[in-house]
């Protein structure tokens, strides 16, 4: 930031402050943002000169676009200028929270938070607190549901008993409110709410207002609140916590599981795992695994999706052992499950779920449909596939590969389908670096090389492609030896396409 | 107060109208625009009769009814078999029965025979009210307008689309509110309770006052056309009762309106509010009061923005051109908005808003036509040169307005100049053959127009083009000598590739100067060559004019969906099962 120059902020603030009246949003709301970093530049006195007059201006204009302006505007100077000047603005403020158009209540509504910050306490109590009941009870539930945001920034400034008087009663009232936009406000803004009430107000008065959001009437509310279970019940006192997780979460948590709404068992399968480490080993296995484990069983491929992809924290708590009997059907299904995406994503899994169950289960029993989705009639799914085998190899090591990986891969190249010989390919391409030189020159070259002479062209500028990347892991000598007169052959290819890749990798291994 | 020389040209502008509408509700929706009523909002969306009907699941929607817990209802004697002093009392105990509210989403066969009771009861209590005079003494009102608010005022649920991410008000099916065998006869109970002869507004405003209203409005959004149906004529009704509310109505209709157009883009009754407000804009008093003016520039031009216009486009035209046949002098200020908000890239959008002009043109004065001809032909001009047919075809109708073209020759001096670059240049390089014919009609009617001034305009234009060429050669002699000396730096081969073709052809193809009226593509200079050897004659454009046939003859939907999805043959039926209480609005009178 430079240093404050009013001279030179000036002149900008009359175009801006024009187009801070416009009716197009946009461009009212670019010009508000750069009038607050104007204020910036203003000197103190400056500011209560030139820029506060603006604000004025523009809380008391006309037509609705322009005091939708105005409130963003408050924060800003609020703290730079003199005692007489500020409760000037707070009037302003308070005019703009009463205003007659709904457009700027909630402009000023969704102020009021950051207006609350930069008051001082004595008038917060006073004047803002009571413009946010008022906000609070509006007739629109637009307006209501953007007070629940600045009871955030309220409660953060107040004092514990404070809080308890002035902002738990309208929190409550709005997890309870009519309108489910109002309530699935809360249900999304509720970490930050359990934050700033503090530990001791939440786990005393927030824990019912959570579990009636967790039965809401309206799924919508159901899967917002159900996304926060996990974040809810970390945040709850250590020494009460499980007490609390047991008798009030959990039972509502059960019958989430079970909920009609796939979005709002999907919500809740990506977070219940969560409470595995706050539950501990034995309430885990008791309550948690059969939970987890009817979740496995769902309908719906993304919450069992969500599941497995959360299952390091499980791990961690019980050891993969305990559920690997119910986790492989779930995982053999997904795989095979009709839409690509789910196979992608339960693909894109499989390192870190090697990684957990360990090569002796992985060898077993999931290595078979690593190898079967090279072979998938999606491409996305063939380079997920390839890019997974990258991460094995990795994981389990060179040695492992050229017992398992390696022949599967090799025998693609003899396939009938080209694009199954041009994914060999891939895989060669990509597991060259982590396979090594020795093995690479041994087993990979070779086949590569064999599919010189293949039929298509597609398959044969991708033996160029290849030979290019993998040609940097040889000796020079294998590359004069091996590399060189292959692509010298592709050189004098018929097809265009496999000439200029030929030429292309001679160039790039510096053999022309 | 109508014009001597205007004369709308009915096969042109209805026929745009037919298309939007399905072919069994046309006789319903004449919207020229002399009509008396506004174009009432289509309750099924257009569609093609080819598209398959598919049984999907059956779709509800889940409006959460605070439903009650004690629902057993005991069946009470029938009204007219009760004694006279007791019929008021159990008229009342009726409709509390009917505040009892039933689930039909979670379990639809839940409470049947109470839910029988219920509607039973909704059914006498409708007749009664209809049939019997007297029976709307002052306790009644309380407990009907309680009844109503019970049965309707709830929040509506979030907007769902099983078929799509999101909803999407021009494509979707909508959802149908599961409980409408109740919701219906609480509507109808409630509109012929307004609309009885007894009823007294005075003893009414005490129950239906600012907050009632405010909790009607927010219903409008509901997705099931039949509610927004009945919620229309409702306010309606109440609006032409109720003058104390009047103000209030419009202000909040217009608070929907701003965070229609400004924040959320999406708003289901939009097409019903416009409807309403366009039957109130017909009773307004002359001259027009500054709020009504206002509410022409800031809130019905902006409309014009969002995406789905096409959803209320008929009743926002209405309501425009409703304004400006009251007050001609706000036609300047609305040509000017309608330019500003002109699409860019939204074809049909751009069709609707030619659509609308051309309703406006119809009423212009002379006098304010001169005032808005030059921007507006200079956007006509780009519509002409569209590279999308239909809305080059639309504009060109312009052409078989007689009213319009009796404008067009009064100003030709003004007019001509700016449209001939236009009209010629596509009349060669349109890609459309349709375009062409359509183009040599409009050439022709200009050349019959003033011989001289088409003379002129030729001469001009071809001066003008010889000139571009000039520039272009000099123009690629220089880059030619640019490329000379650029190829004598000895490090021209580390450069390979790119010297390898002629700079020059790069360069010309995008010349902002060839795109004469035409934003959208240039053309090459040889095809600029080819026309210039050309002599225009009129017997020649009469040829070609010949060559297409009749443009108002042919039938083709200038407004279409995006697609045809499947519709679903049960909301259908149920939507086209639904009977309107009112053919059109009725003109609310100003008492002012």
């Amino acid at each position: 930031m430079c240093p404050r120059s009013s001279t030179s902020a000036r002149p900008f603030q009359a175009p801006l402050e024009s187009l801070a009246t416009v009716e197009e949003t946009v461009v009212r709301d670019k010009a508000v943002e750069s009038l607050r970093q104007l204020a910036e530049q203003h000197s103190n006195r400056d500011l209560e000169t030139y820029f506060v007059p603006l604000v004025k201006r523009l809380s008391a204009g006309d037509w609705f676009t322009t005091r939708t302006s105005a409130c963003g505007l408050f924060a800003v100077c609020y703290p730079r200028v003199s005692n007489a000047v500020r409760a000037e603005l707070r009037q302003h403020f308070r005019n703009l929270c009463g205003d007659d158009t709904p457009m700027v209540r909630r402009a000023a509504a969704s102020k009021l938070g950051e207006f609350a910050k930069a008051v001082e306490h004595e008038h917060l109590k006073q004047d803002l607190v009571p413009l946010f009941h008022s906000l609070a009870n509006d007739e629109q539930d637009s307006v209501r549901l953007l007070a629940v945001e600045a009871c955030v920034s309220i409660a953060n400034v107040l004092q514990n008993d404070e809080k308890q008087r002035l902002v738990l009663p309208t929190l409550k009232q709005a997890s309870e409110d009519k309108s489910w936009r109002v309530r699935y406000m809360v249900a999304d803004k509720f970490s930050e709410l359990q934050a700033a009430l503090g530990p001791e107000l939440s786990s005393r008065e927030l824990v019912p207002a959570f579990c009636s959001l967790l039965k809401d009437a309206e799924a919508e509310v159901r899967a917002a609140a159900a996304a926060k279970v996990k974040d809810f019940c970390s945040q709850l006192p250590a020494d009460t916590r499980q007490q609390m997780i047991l008798t009030q979460v959990l039972p509502q948590v059960k019958e989430l599981a079970a909920d009609p709404n796939q979005h709002v068992k999907s919500a809740l399968a990506g977070v219940v795992m969560g409470l595995a480490p706050l539950l501990g080993r034995d309430a885990t296995m008791e309550h948690l695994l059969p939970l987890f484990l009817t979740q496995l069983k769902d309908e719906c491929p993304e919450v069992r999706l969500n599941v497995i992809s959360n299952l390091d924290a499980v791990n961690e708590v019980i050891g993969v052992k305990n559920v690997s009997k119910n986790l492989l059907p779930a995982i053999v299904e997904l795989a095979e499950d009709s839409k690509w995406r789910i196979r992608l994503a339960i693909i894109e899994y499989m390192p870190s779920l090697a990684a957990q169950v360990g090569v002796e289960f992985f060898d077993e029993k999931l290595s078979a449909l690593c190898m079967g989705w090279l072979t998938d009639h999606v491409y996305a799914i063939r380079e997920a596939a390839t890019n997974n085998l990258k991460a094995l190899v990795e994981k389990f090591g060179a040695e492992w590969a050229q017992q398992t990986v390696i022949p599967r891969v090799l025998q693609l190249a003899r396939d009938q389908n080209y694009l199954h010989r041009m994914t060999c390919l891939f895989c060669v391409n990509i597991m060259a670096p982590v396979c090594g030189r020795e093995l690479t020159t041994k087993l990979l070259l070779p086949t590569v090389s064999s599919l010189v002479s293949d039929p298509v062209a597609n398959v044969r500028f991708n033996v160029a492609k290849t030979l290019q990347k993998i040609g940097t892991v040889f000796d020079q000598k294998v590359v004069e030896a091996q590399v060189q007169p292959v692509l010298e052959r592709l050189l004098q290819d018929p097809d265009n396409d496999v000439k200029f890749f030929a030429s292309e990798a001679l160039e790039g291994l510096r053999l022309q | 107060m109508p014009k001597p020389q205007k004369k709308v040209s009915k096969n042109v502008t209805s026929r745009g109208k037919e298309n939007e509408s399905t072919p069994a509700e046309e006789k319903k929706a004449p919207t020229s625009p002399k009509d008396p009523h506004p174009p009432p909002t289509q309750l099924t969306k257009p569609h093609g009769t080819s598209s398959p009907h598919v049984t999907t699941k059956r779709r509800q929607n889940s409006s959460k009814f605070n439903i009650s817990k004690n629902r057993e209802l005991e069946k009470l004697p029938l009204l007219k078999d009760a004694p006279a002093n007791e019929r008021e009392d159990l008229f009342i105990q009726k409709l509390r029965q009917c505040c009892v509210m039933f689930d039909f989403v979670s379990d639809p066969l839940s409470d049947l025979k109470w839910k029988e009771v219920k509607r039973a009861a909704l059914n006498e209590l409708i007749e009664h009210i209809s049939n019997s005079r007297g029976v709307l003494t002052e306790p009644i009102y309380p407990e009907s307008v309680n009844m109503f608010s019970m049965n309707l005022f709830r929040t509506l649920p979030p907007a769902s689309n099983p078929t799509g991410a999101e909803y999407d008000p021009e494509e979707d099916e909508p959802t149908l509110e599961a409980a409408w065998p109740h919701l219906q006869l609480v509507y109808e109970f409630f509109l012929r309770f307004l609309e009885s002869p007894d009823f007294q507004p005075n003893i009414a405003k005490r129950y239906i006052d600012q907050k009632f209203v405010l909790q009607l409005l927010d219903l409008f959004d509901s997705e099931d056309p039949r509610e927004r149906d009945f919620l229309k004529t409702i306010l309606h009704r109440i609006y032409g009762k109720f003058l104390g509310l009047r103000a209030y109505i419009r202000k909040q209709i217009n608070n929907t309106f701003y965070r229609f157009v400004f924040e959320t883009e999406h708003h289901n009754g939009i097409a019903e509010l416009l409807e309403i407000l366009g039957s109130i804009i017909n009773g307004f008093a002359l001259p027009l009061k500054e709020e009504h003016k206002m509410f022409l520039l800031k809130v019905l031009l902006p409309l014009h923005k969002v995406k789905s216009l096409s959803v209320y486009h008929p009743q926002l035209a209405y309501c425009v051109v409703q304004f400006l046949e009251k007050e001609p002098a706000l036609t300047e200020p609305v040509i000017m908005g309608l330019l500003k908000f002109w699409p860019k890239t939204h074809s049909p959008k751009e069709v609707m808003f030619l659509n609308e002009l051309e309703e406006i043109l119809d009423v212009i004065e002379p006098a304010e036509f001169q005032k808005v001809m030059v921007p507006l032909f200079k956007q006509l001009a780009k519509c002409v040169s569209s590279p999308h047919f239909q809305v080059a075809e639309r504009a060109l109708y312009y052409w078989n307005n007689e009213y319009i073209m009796s404008l067009v020759s009064d100003n030709a001096k003004a007019v001509l100049p700016i449209m001939f670059p236009a009209l010629y240049k596509n009349s060669k390089s349109h890609w459309n053959k349709t375009i062409h014919g359509l183009i040599y009609n409009a050439l022709k009617l200009f050349m019959e127009m003033n011989q001289k001034l088409f003379d002129e305009c030729s001469q001009k234009y071809k001066g003008e083009r010889m000139r571009t060429l000039d520039r272009i050669r000099e123009r690629e002699g220089v880059w030619d000598r640019v490329e000379q000396v650029a190829r004598k730096n000895p490090k021209v081969r580390a450069c390979g590739h790119e010297l390898a073709q002629p700079m020059c052809l790069q360069c010309t193809a995008v010349d902002p100067l060839l795109e004469v009226g035409n934003p959208y593509h240039g053309s090459s200079p040889a095809e600029l060559v080819t026309l210039d050897g050309e002599q225009v004659s009129l017997p020649e454009l009469d040829g070609k004019a010949h060559e297409v046939t009749p443009a108002g003859e042919r039938k083709k939907p200038l407004l279409r969906r995006k697609s045809e999805l499947p519709h679903d043959m049960s909301t259908l039926t149920a939507i086209e099962r639904h009977k309107r209480a009112d053919e059109f609005l009725a003109t609310s009178k100003e008492n002012s």
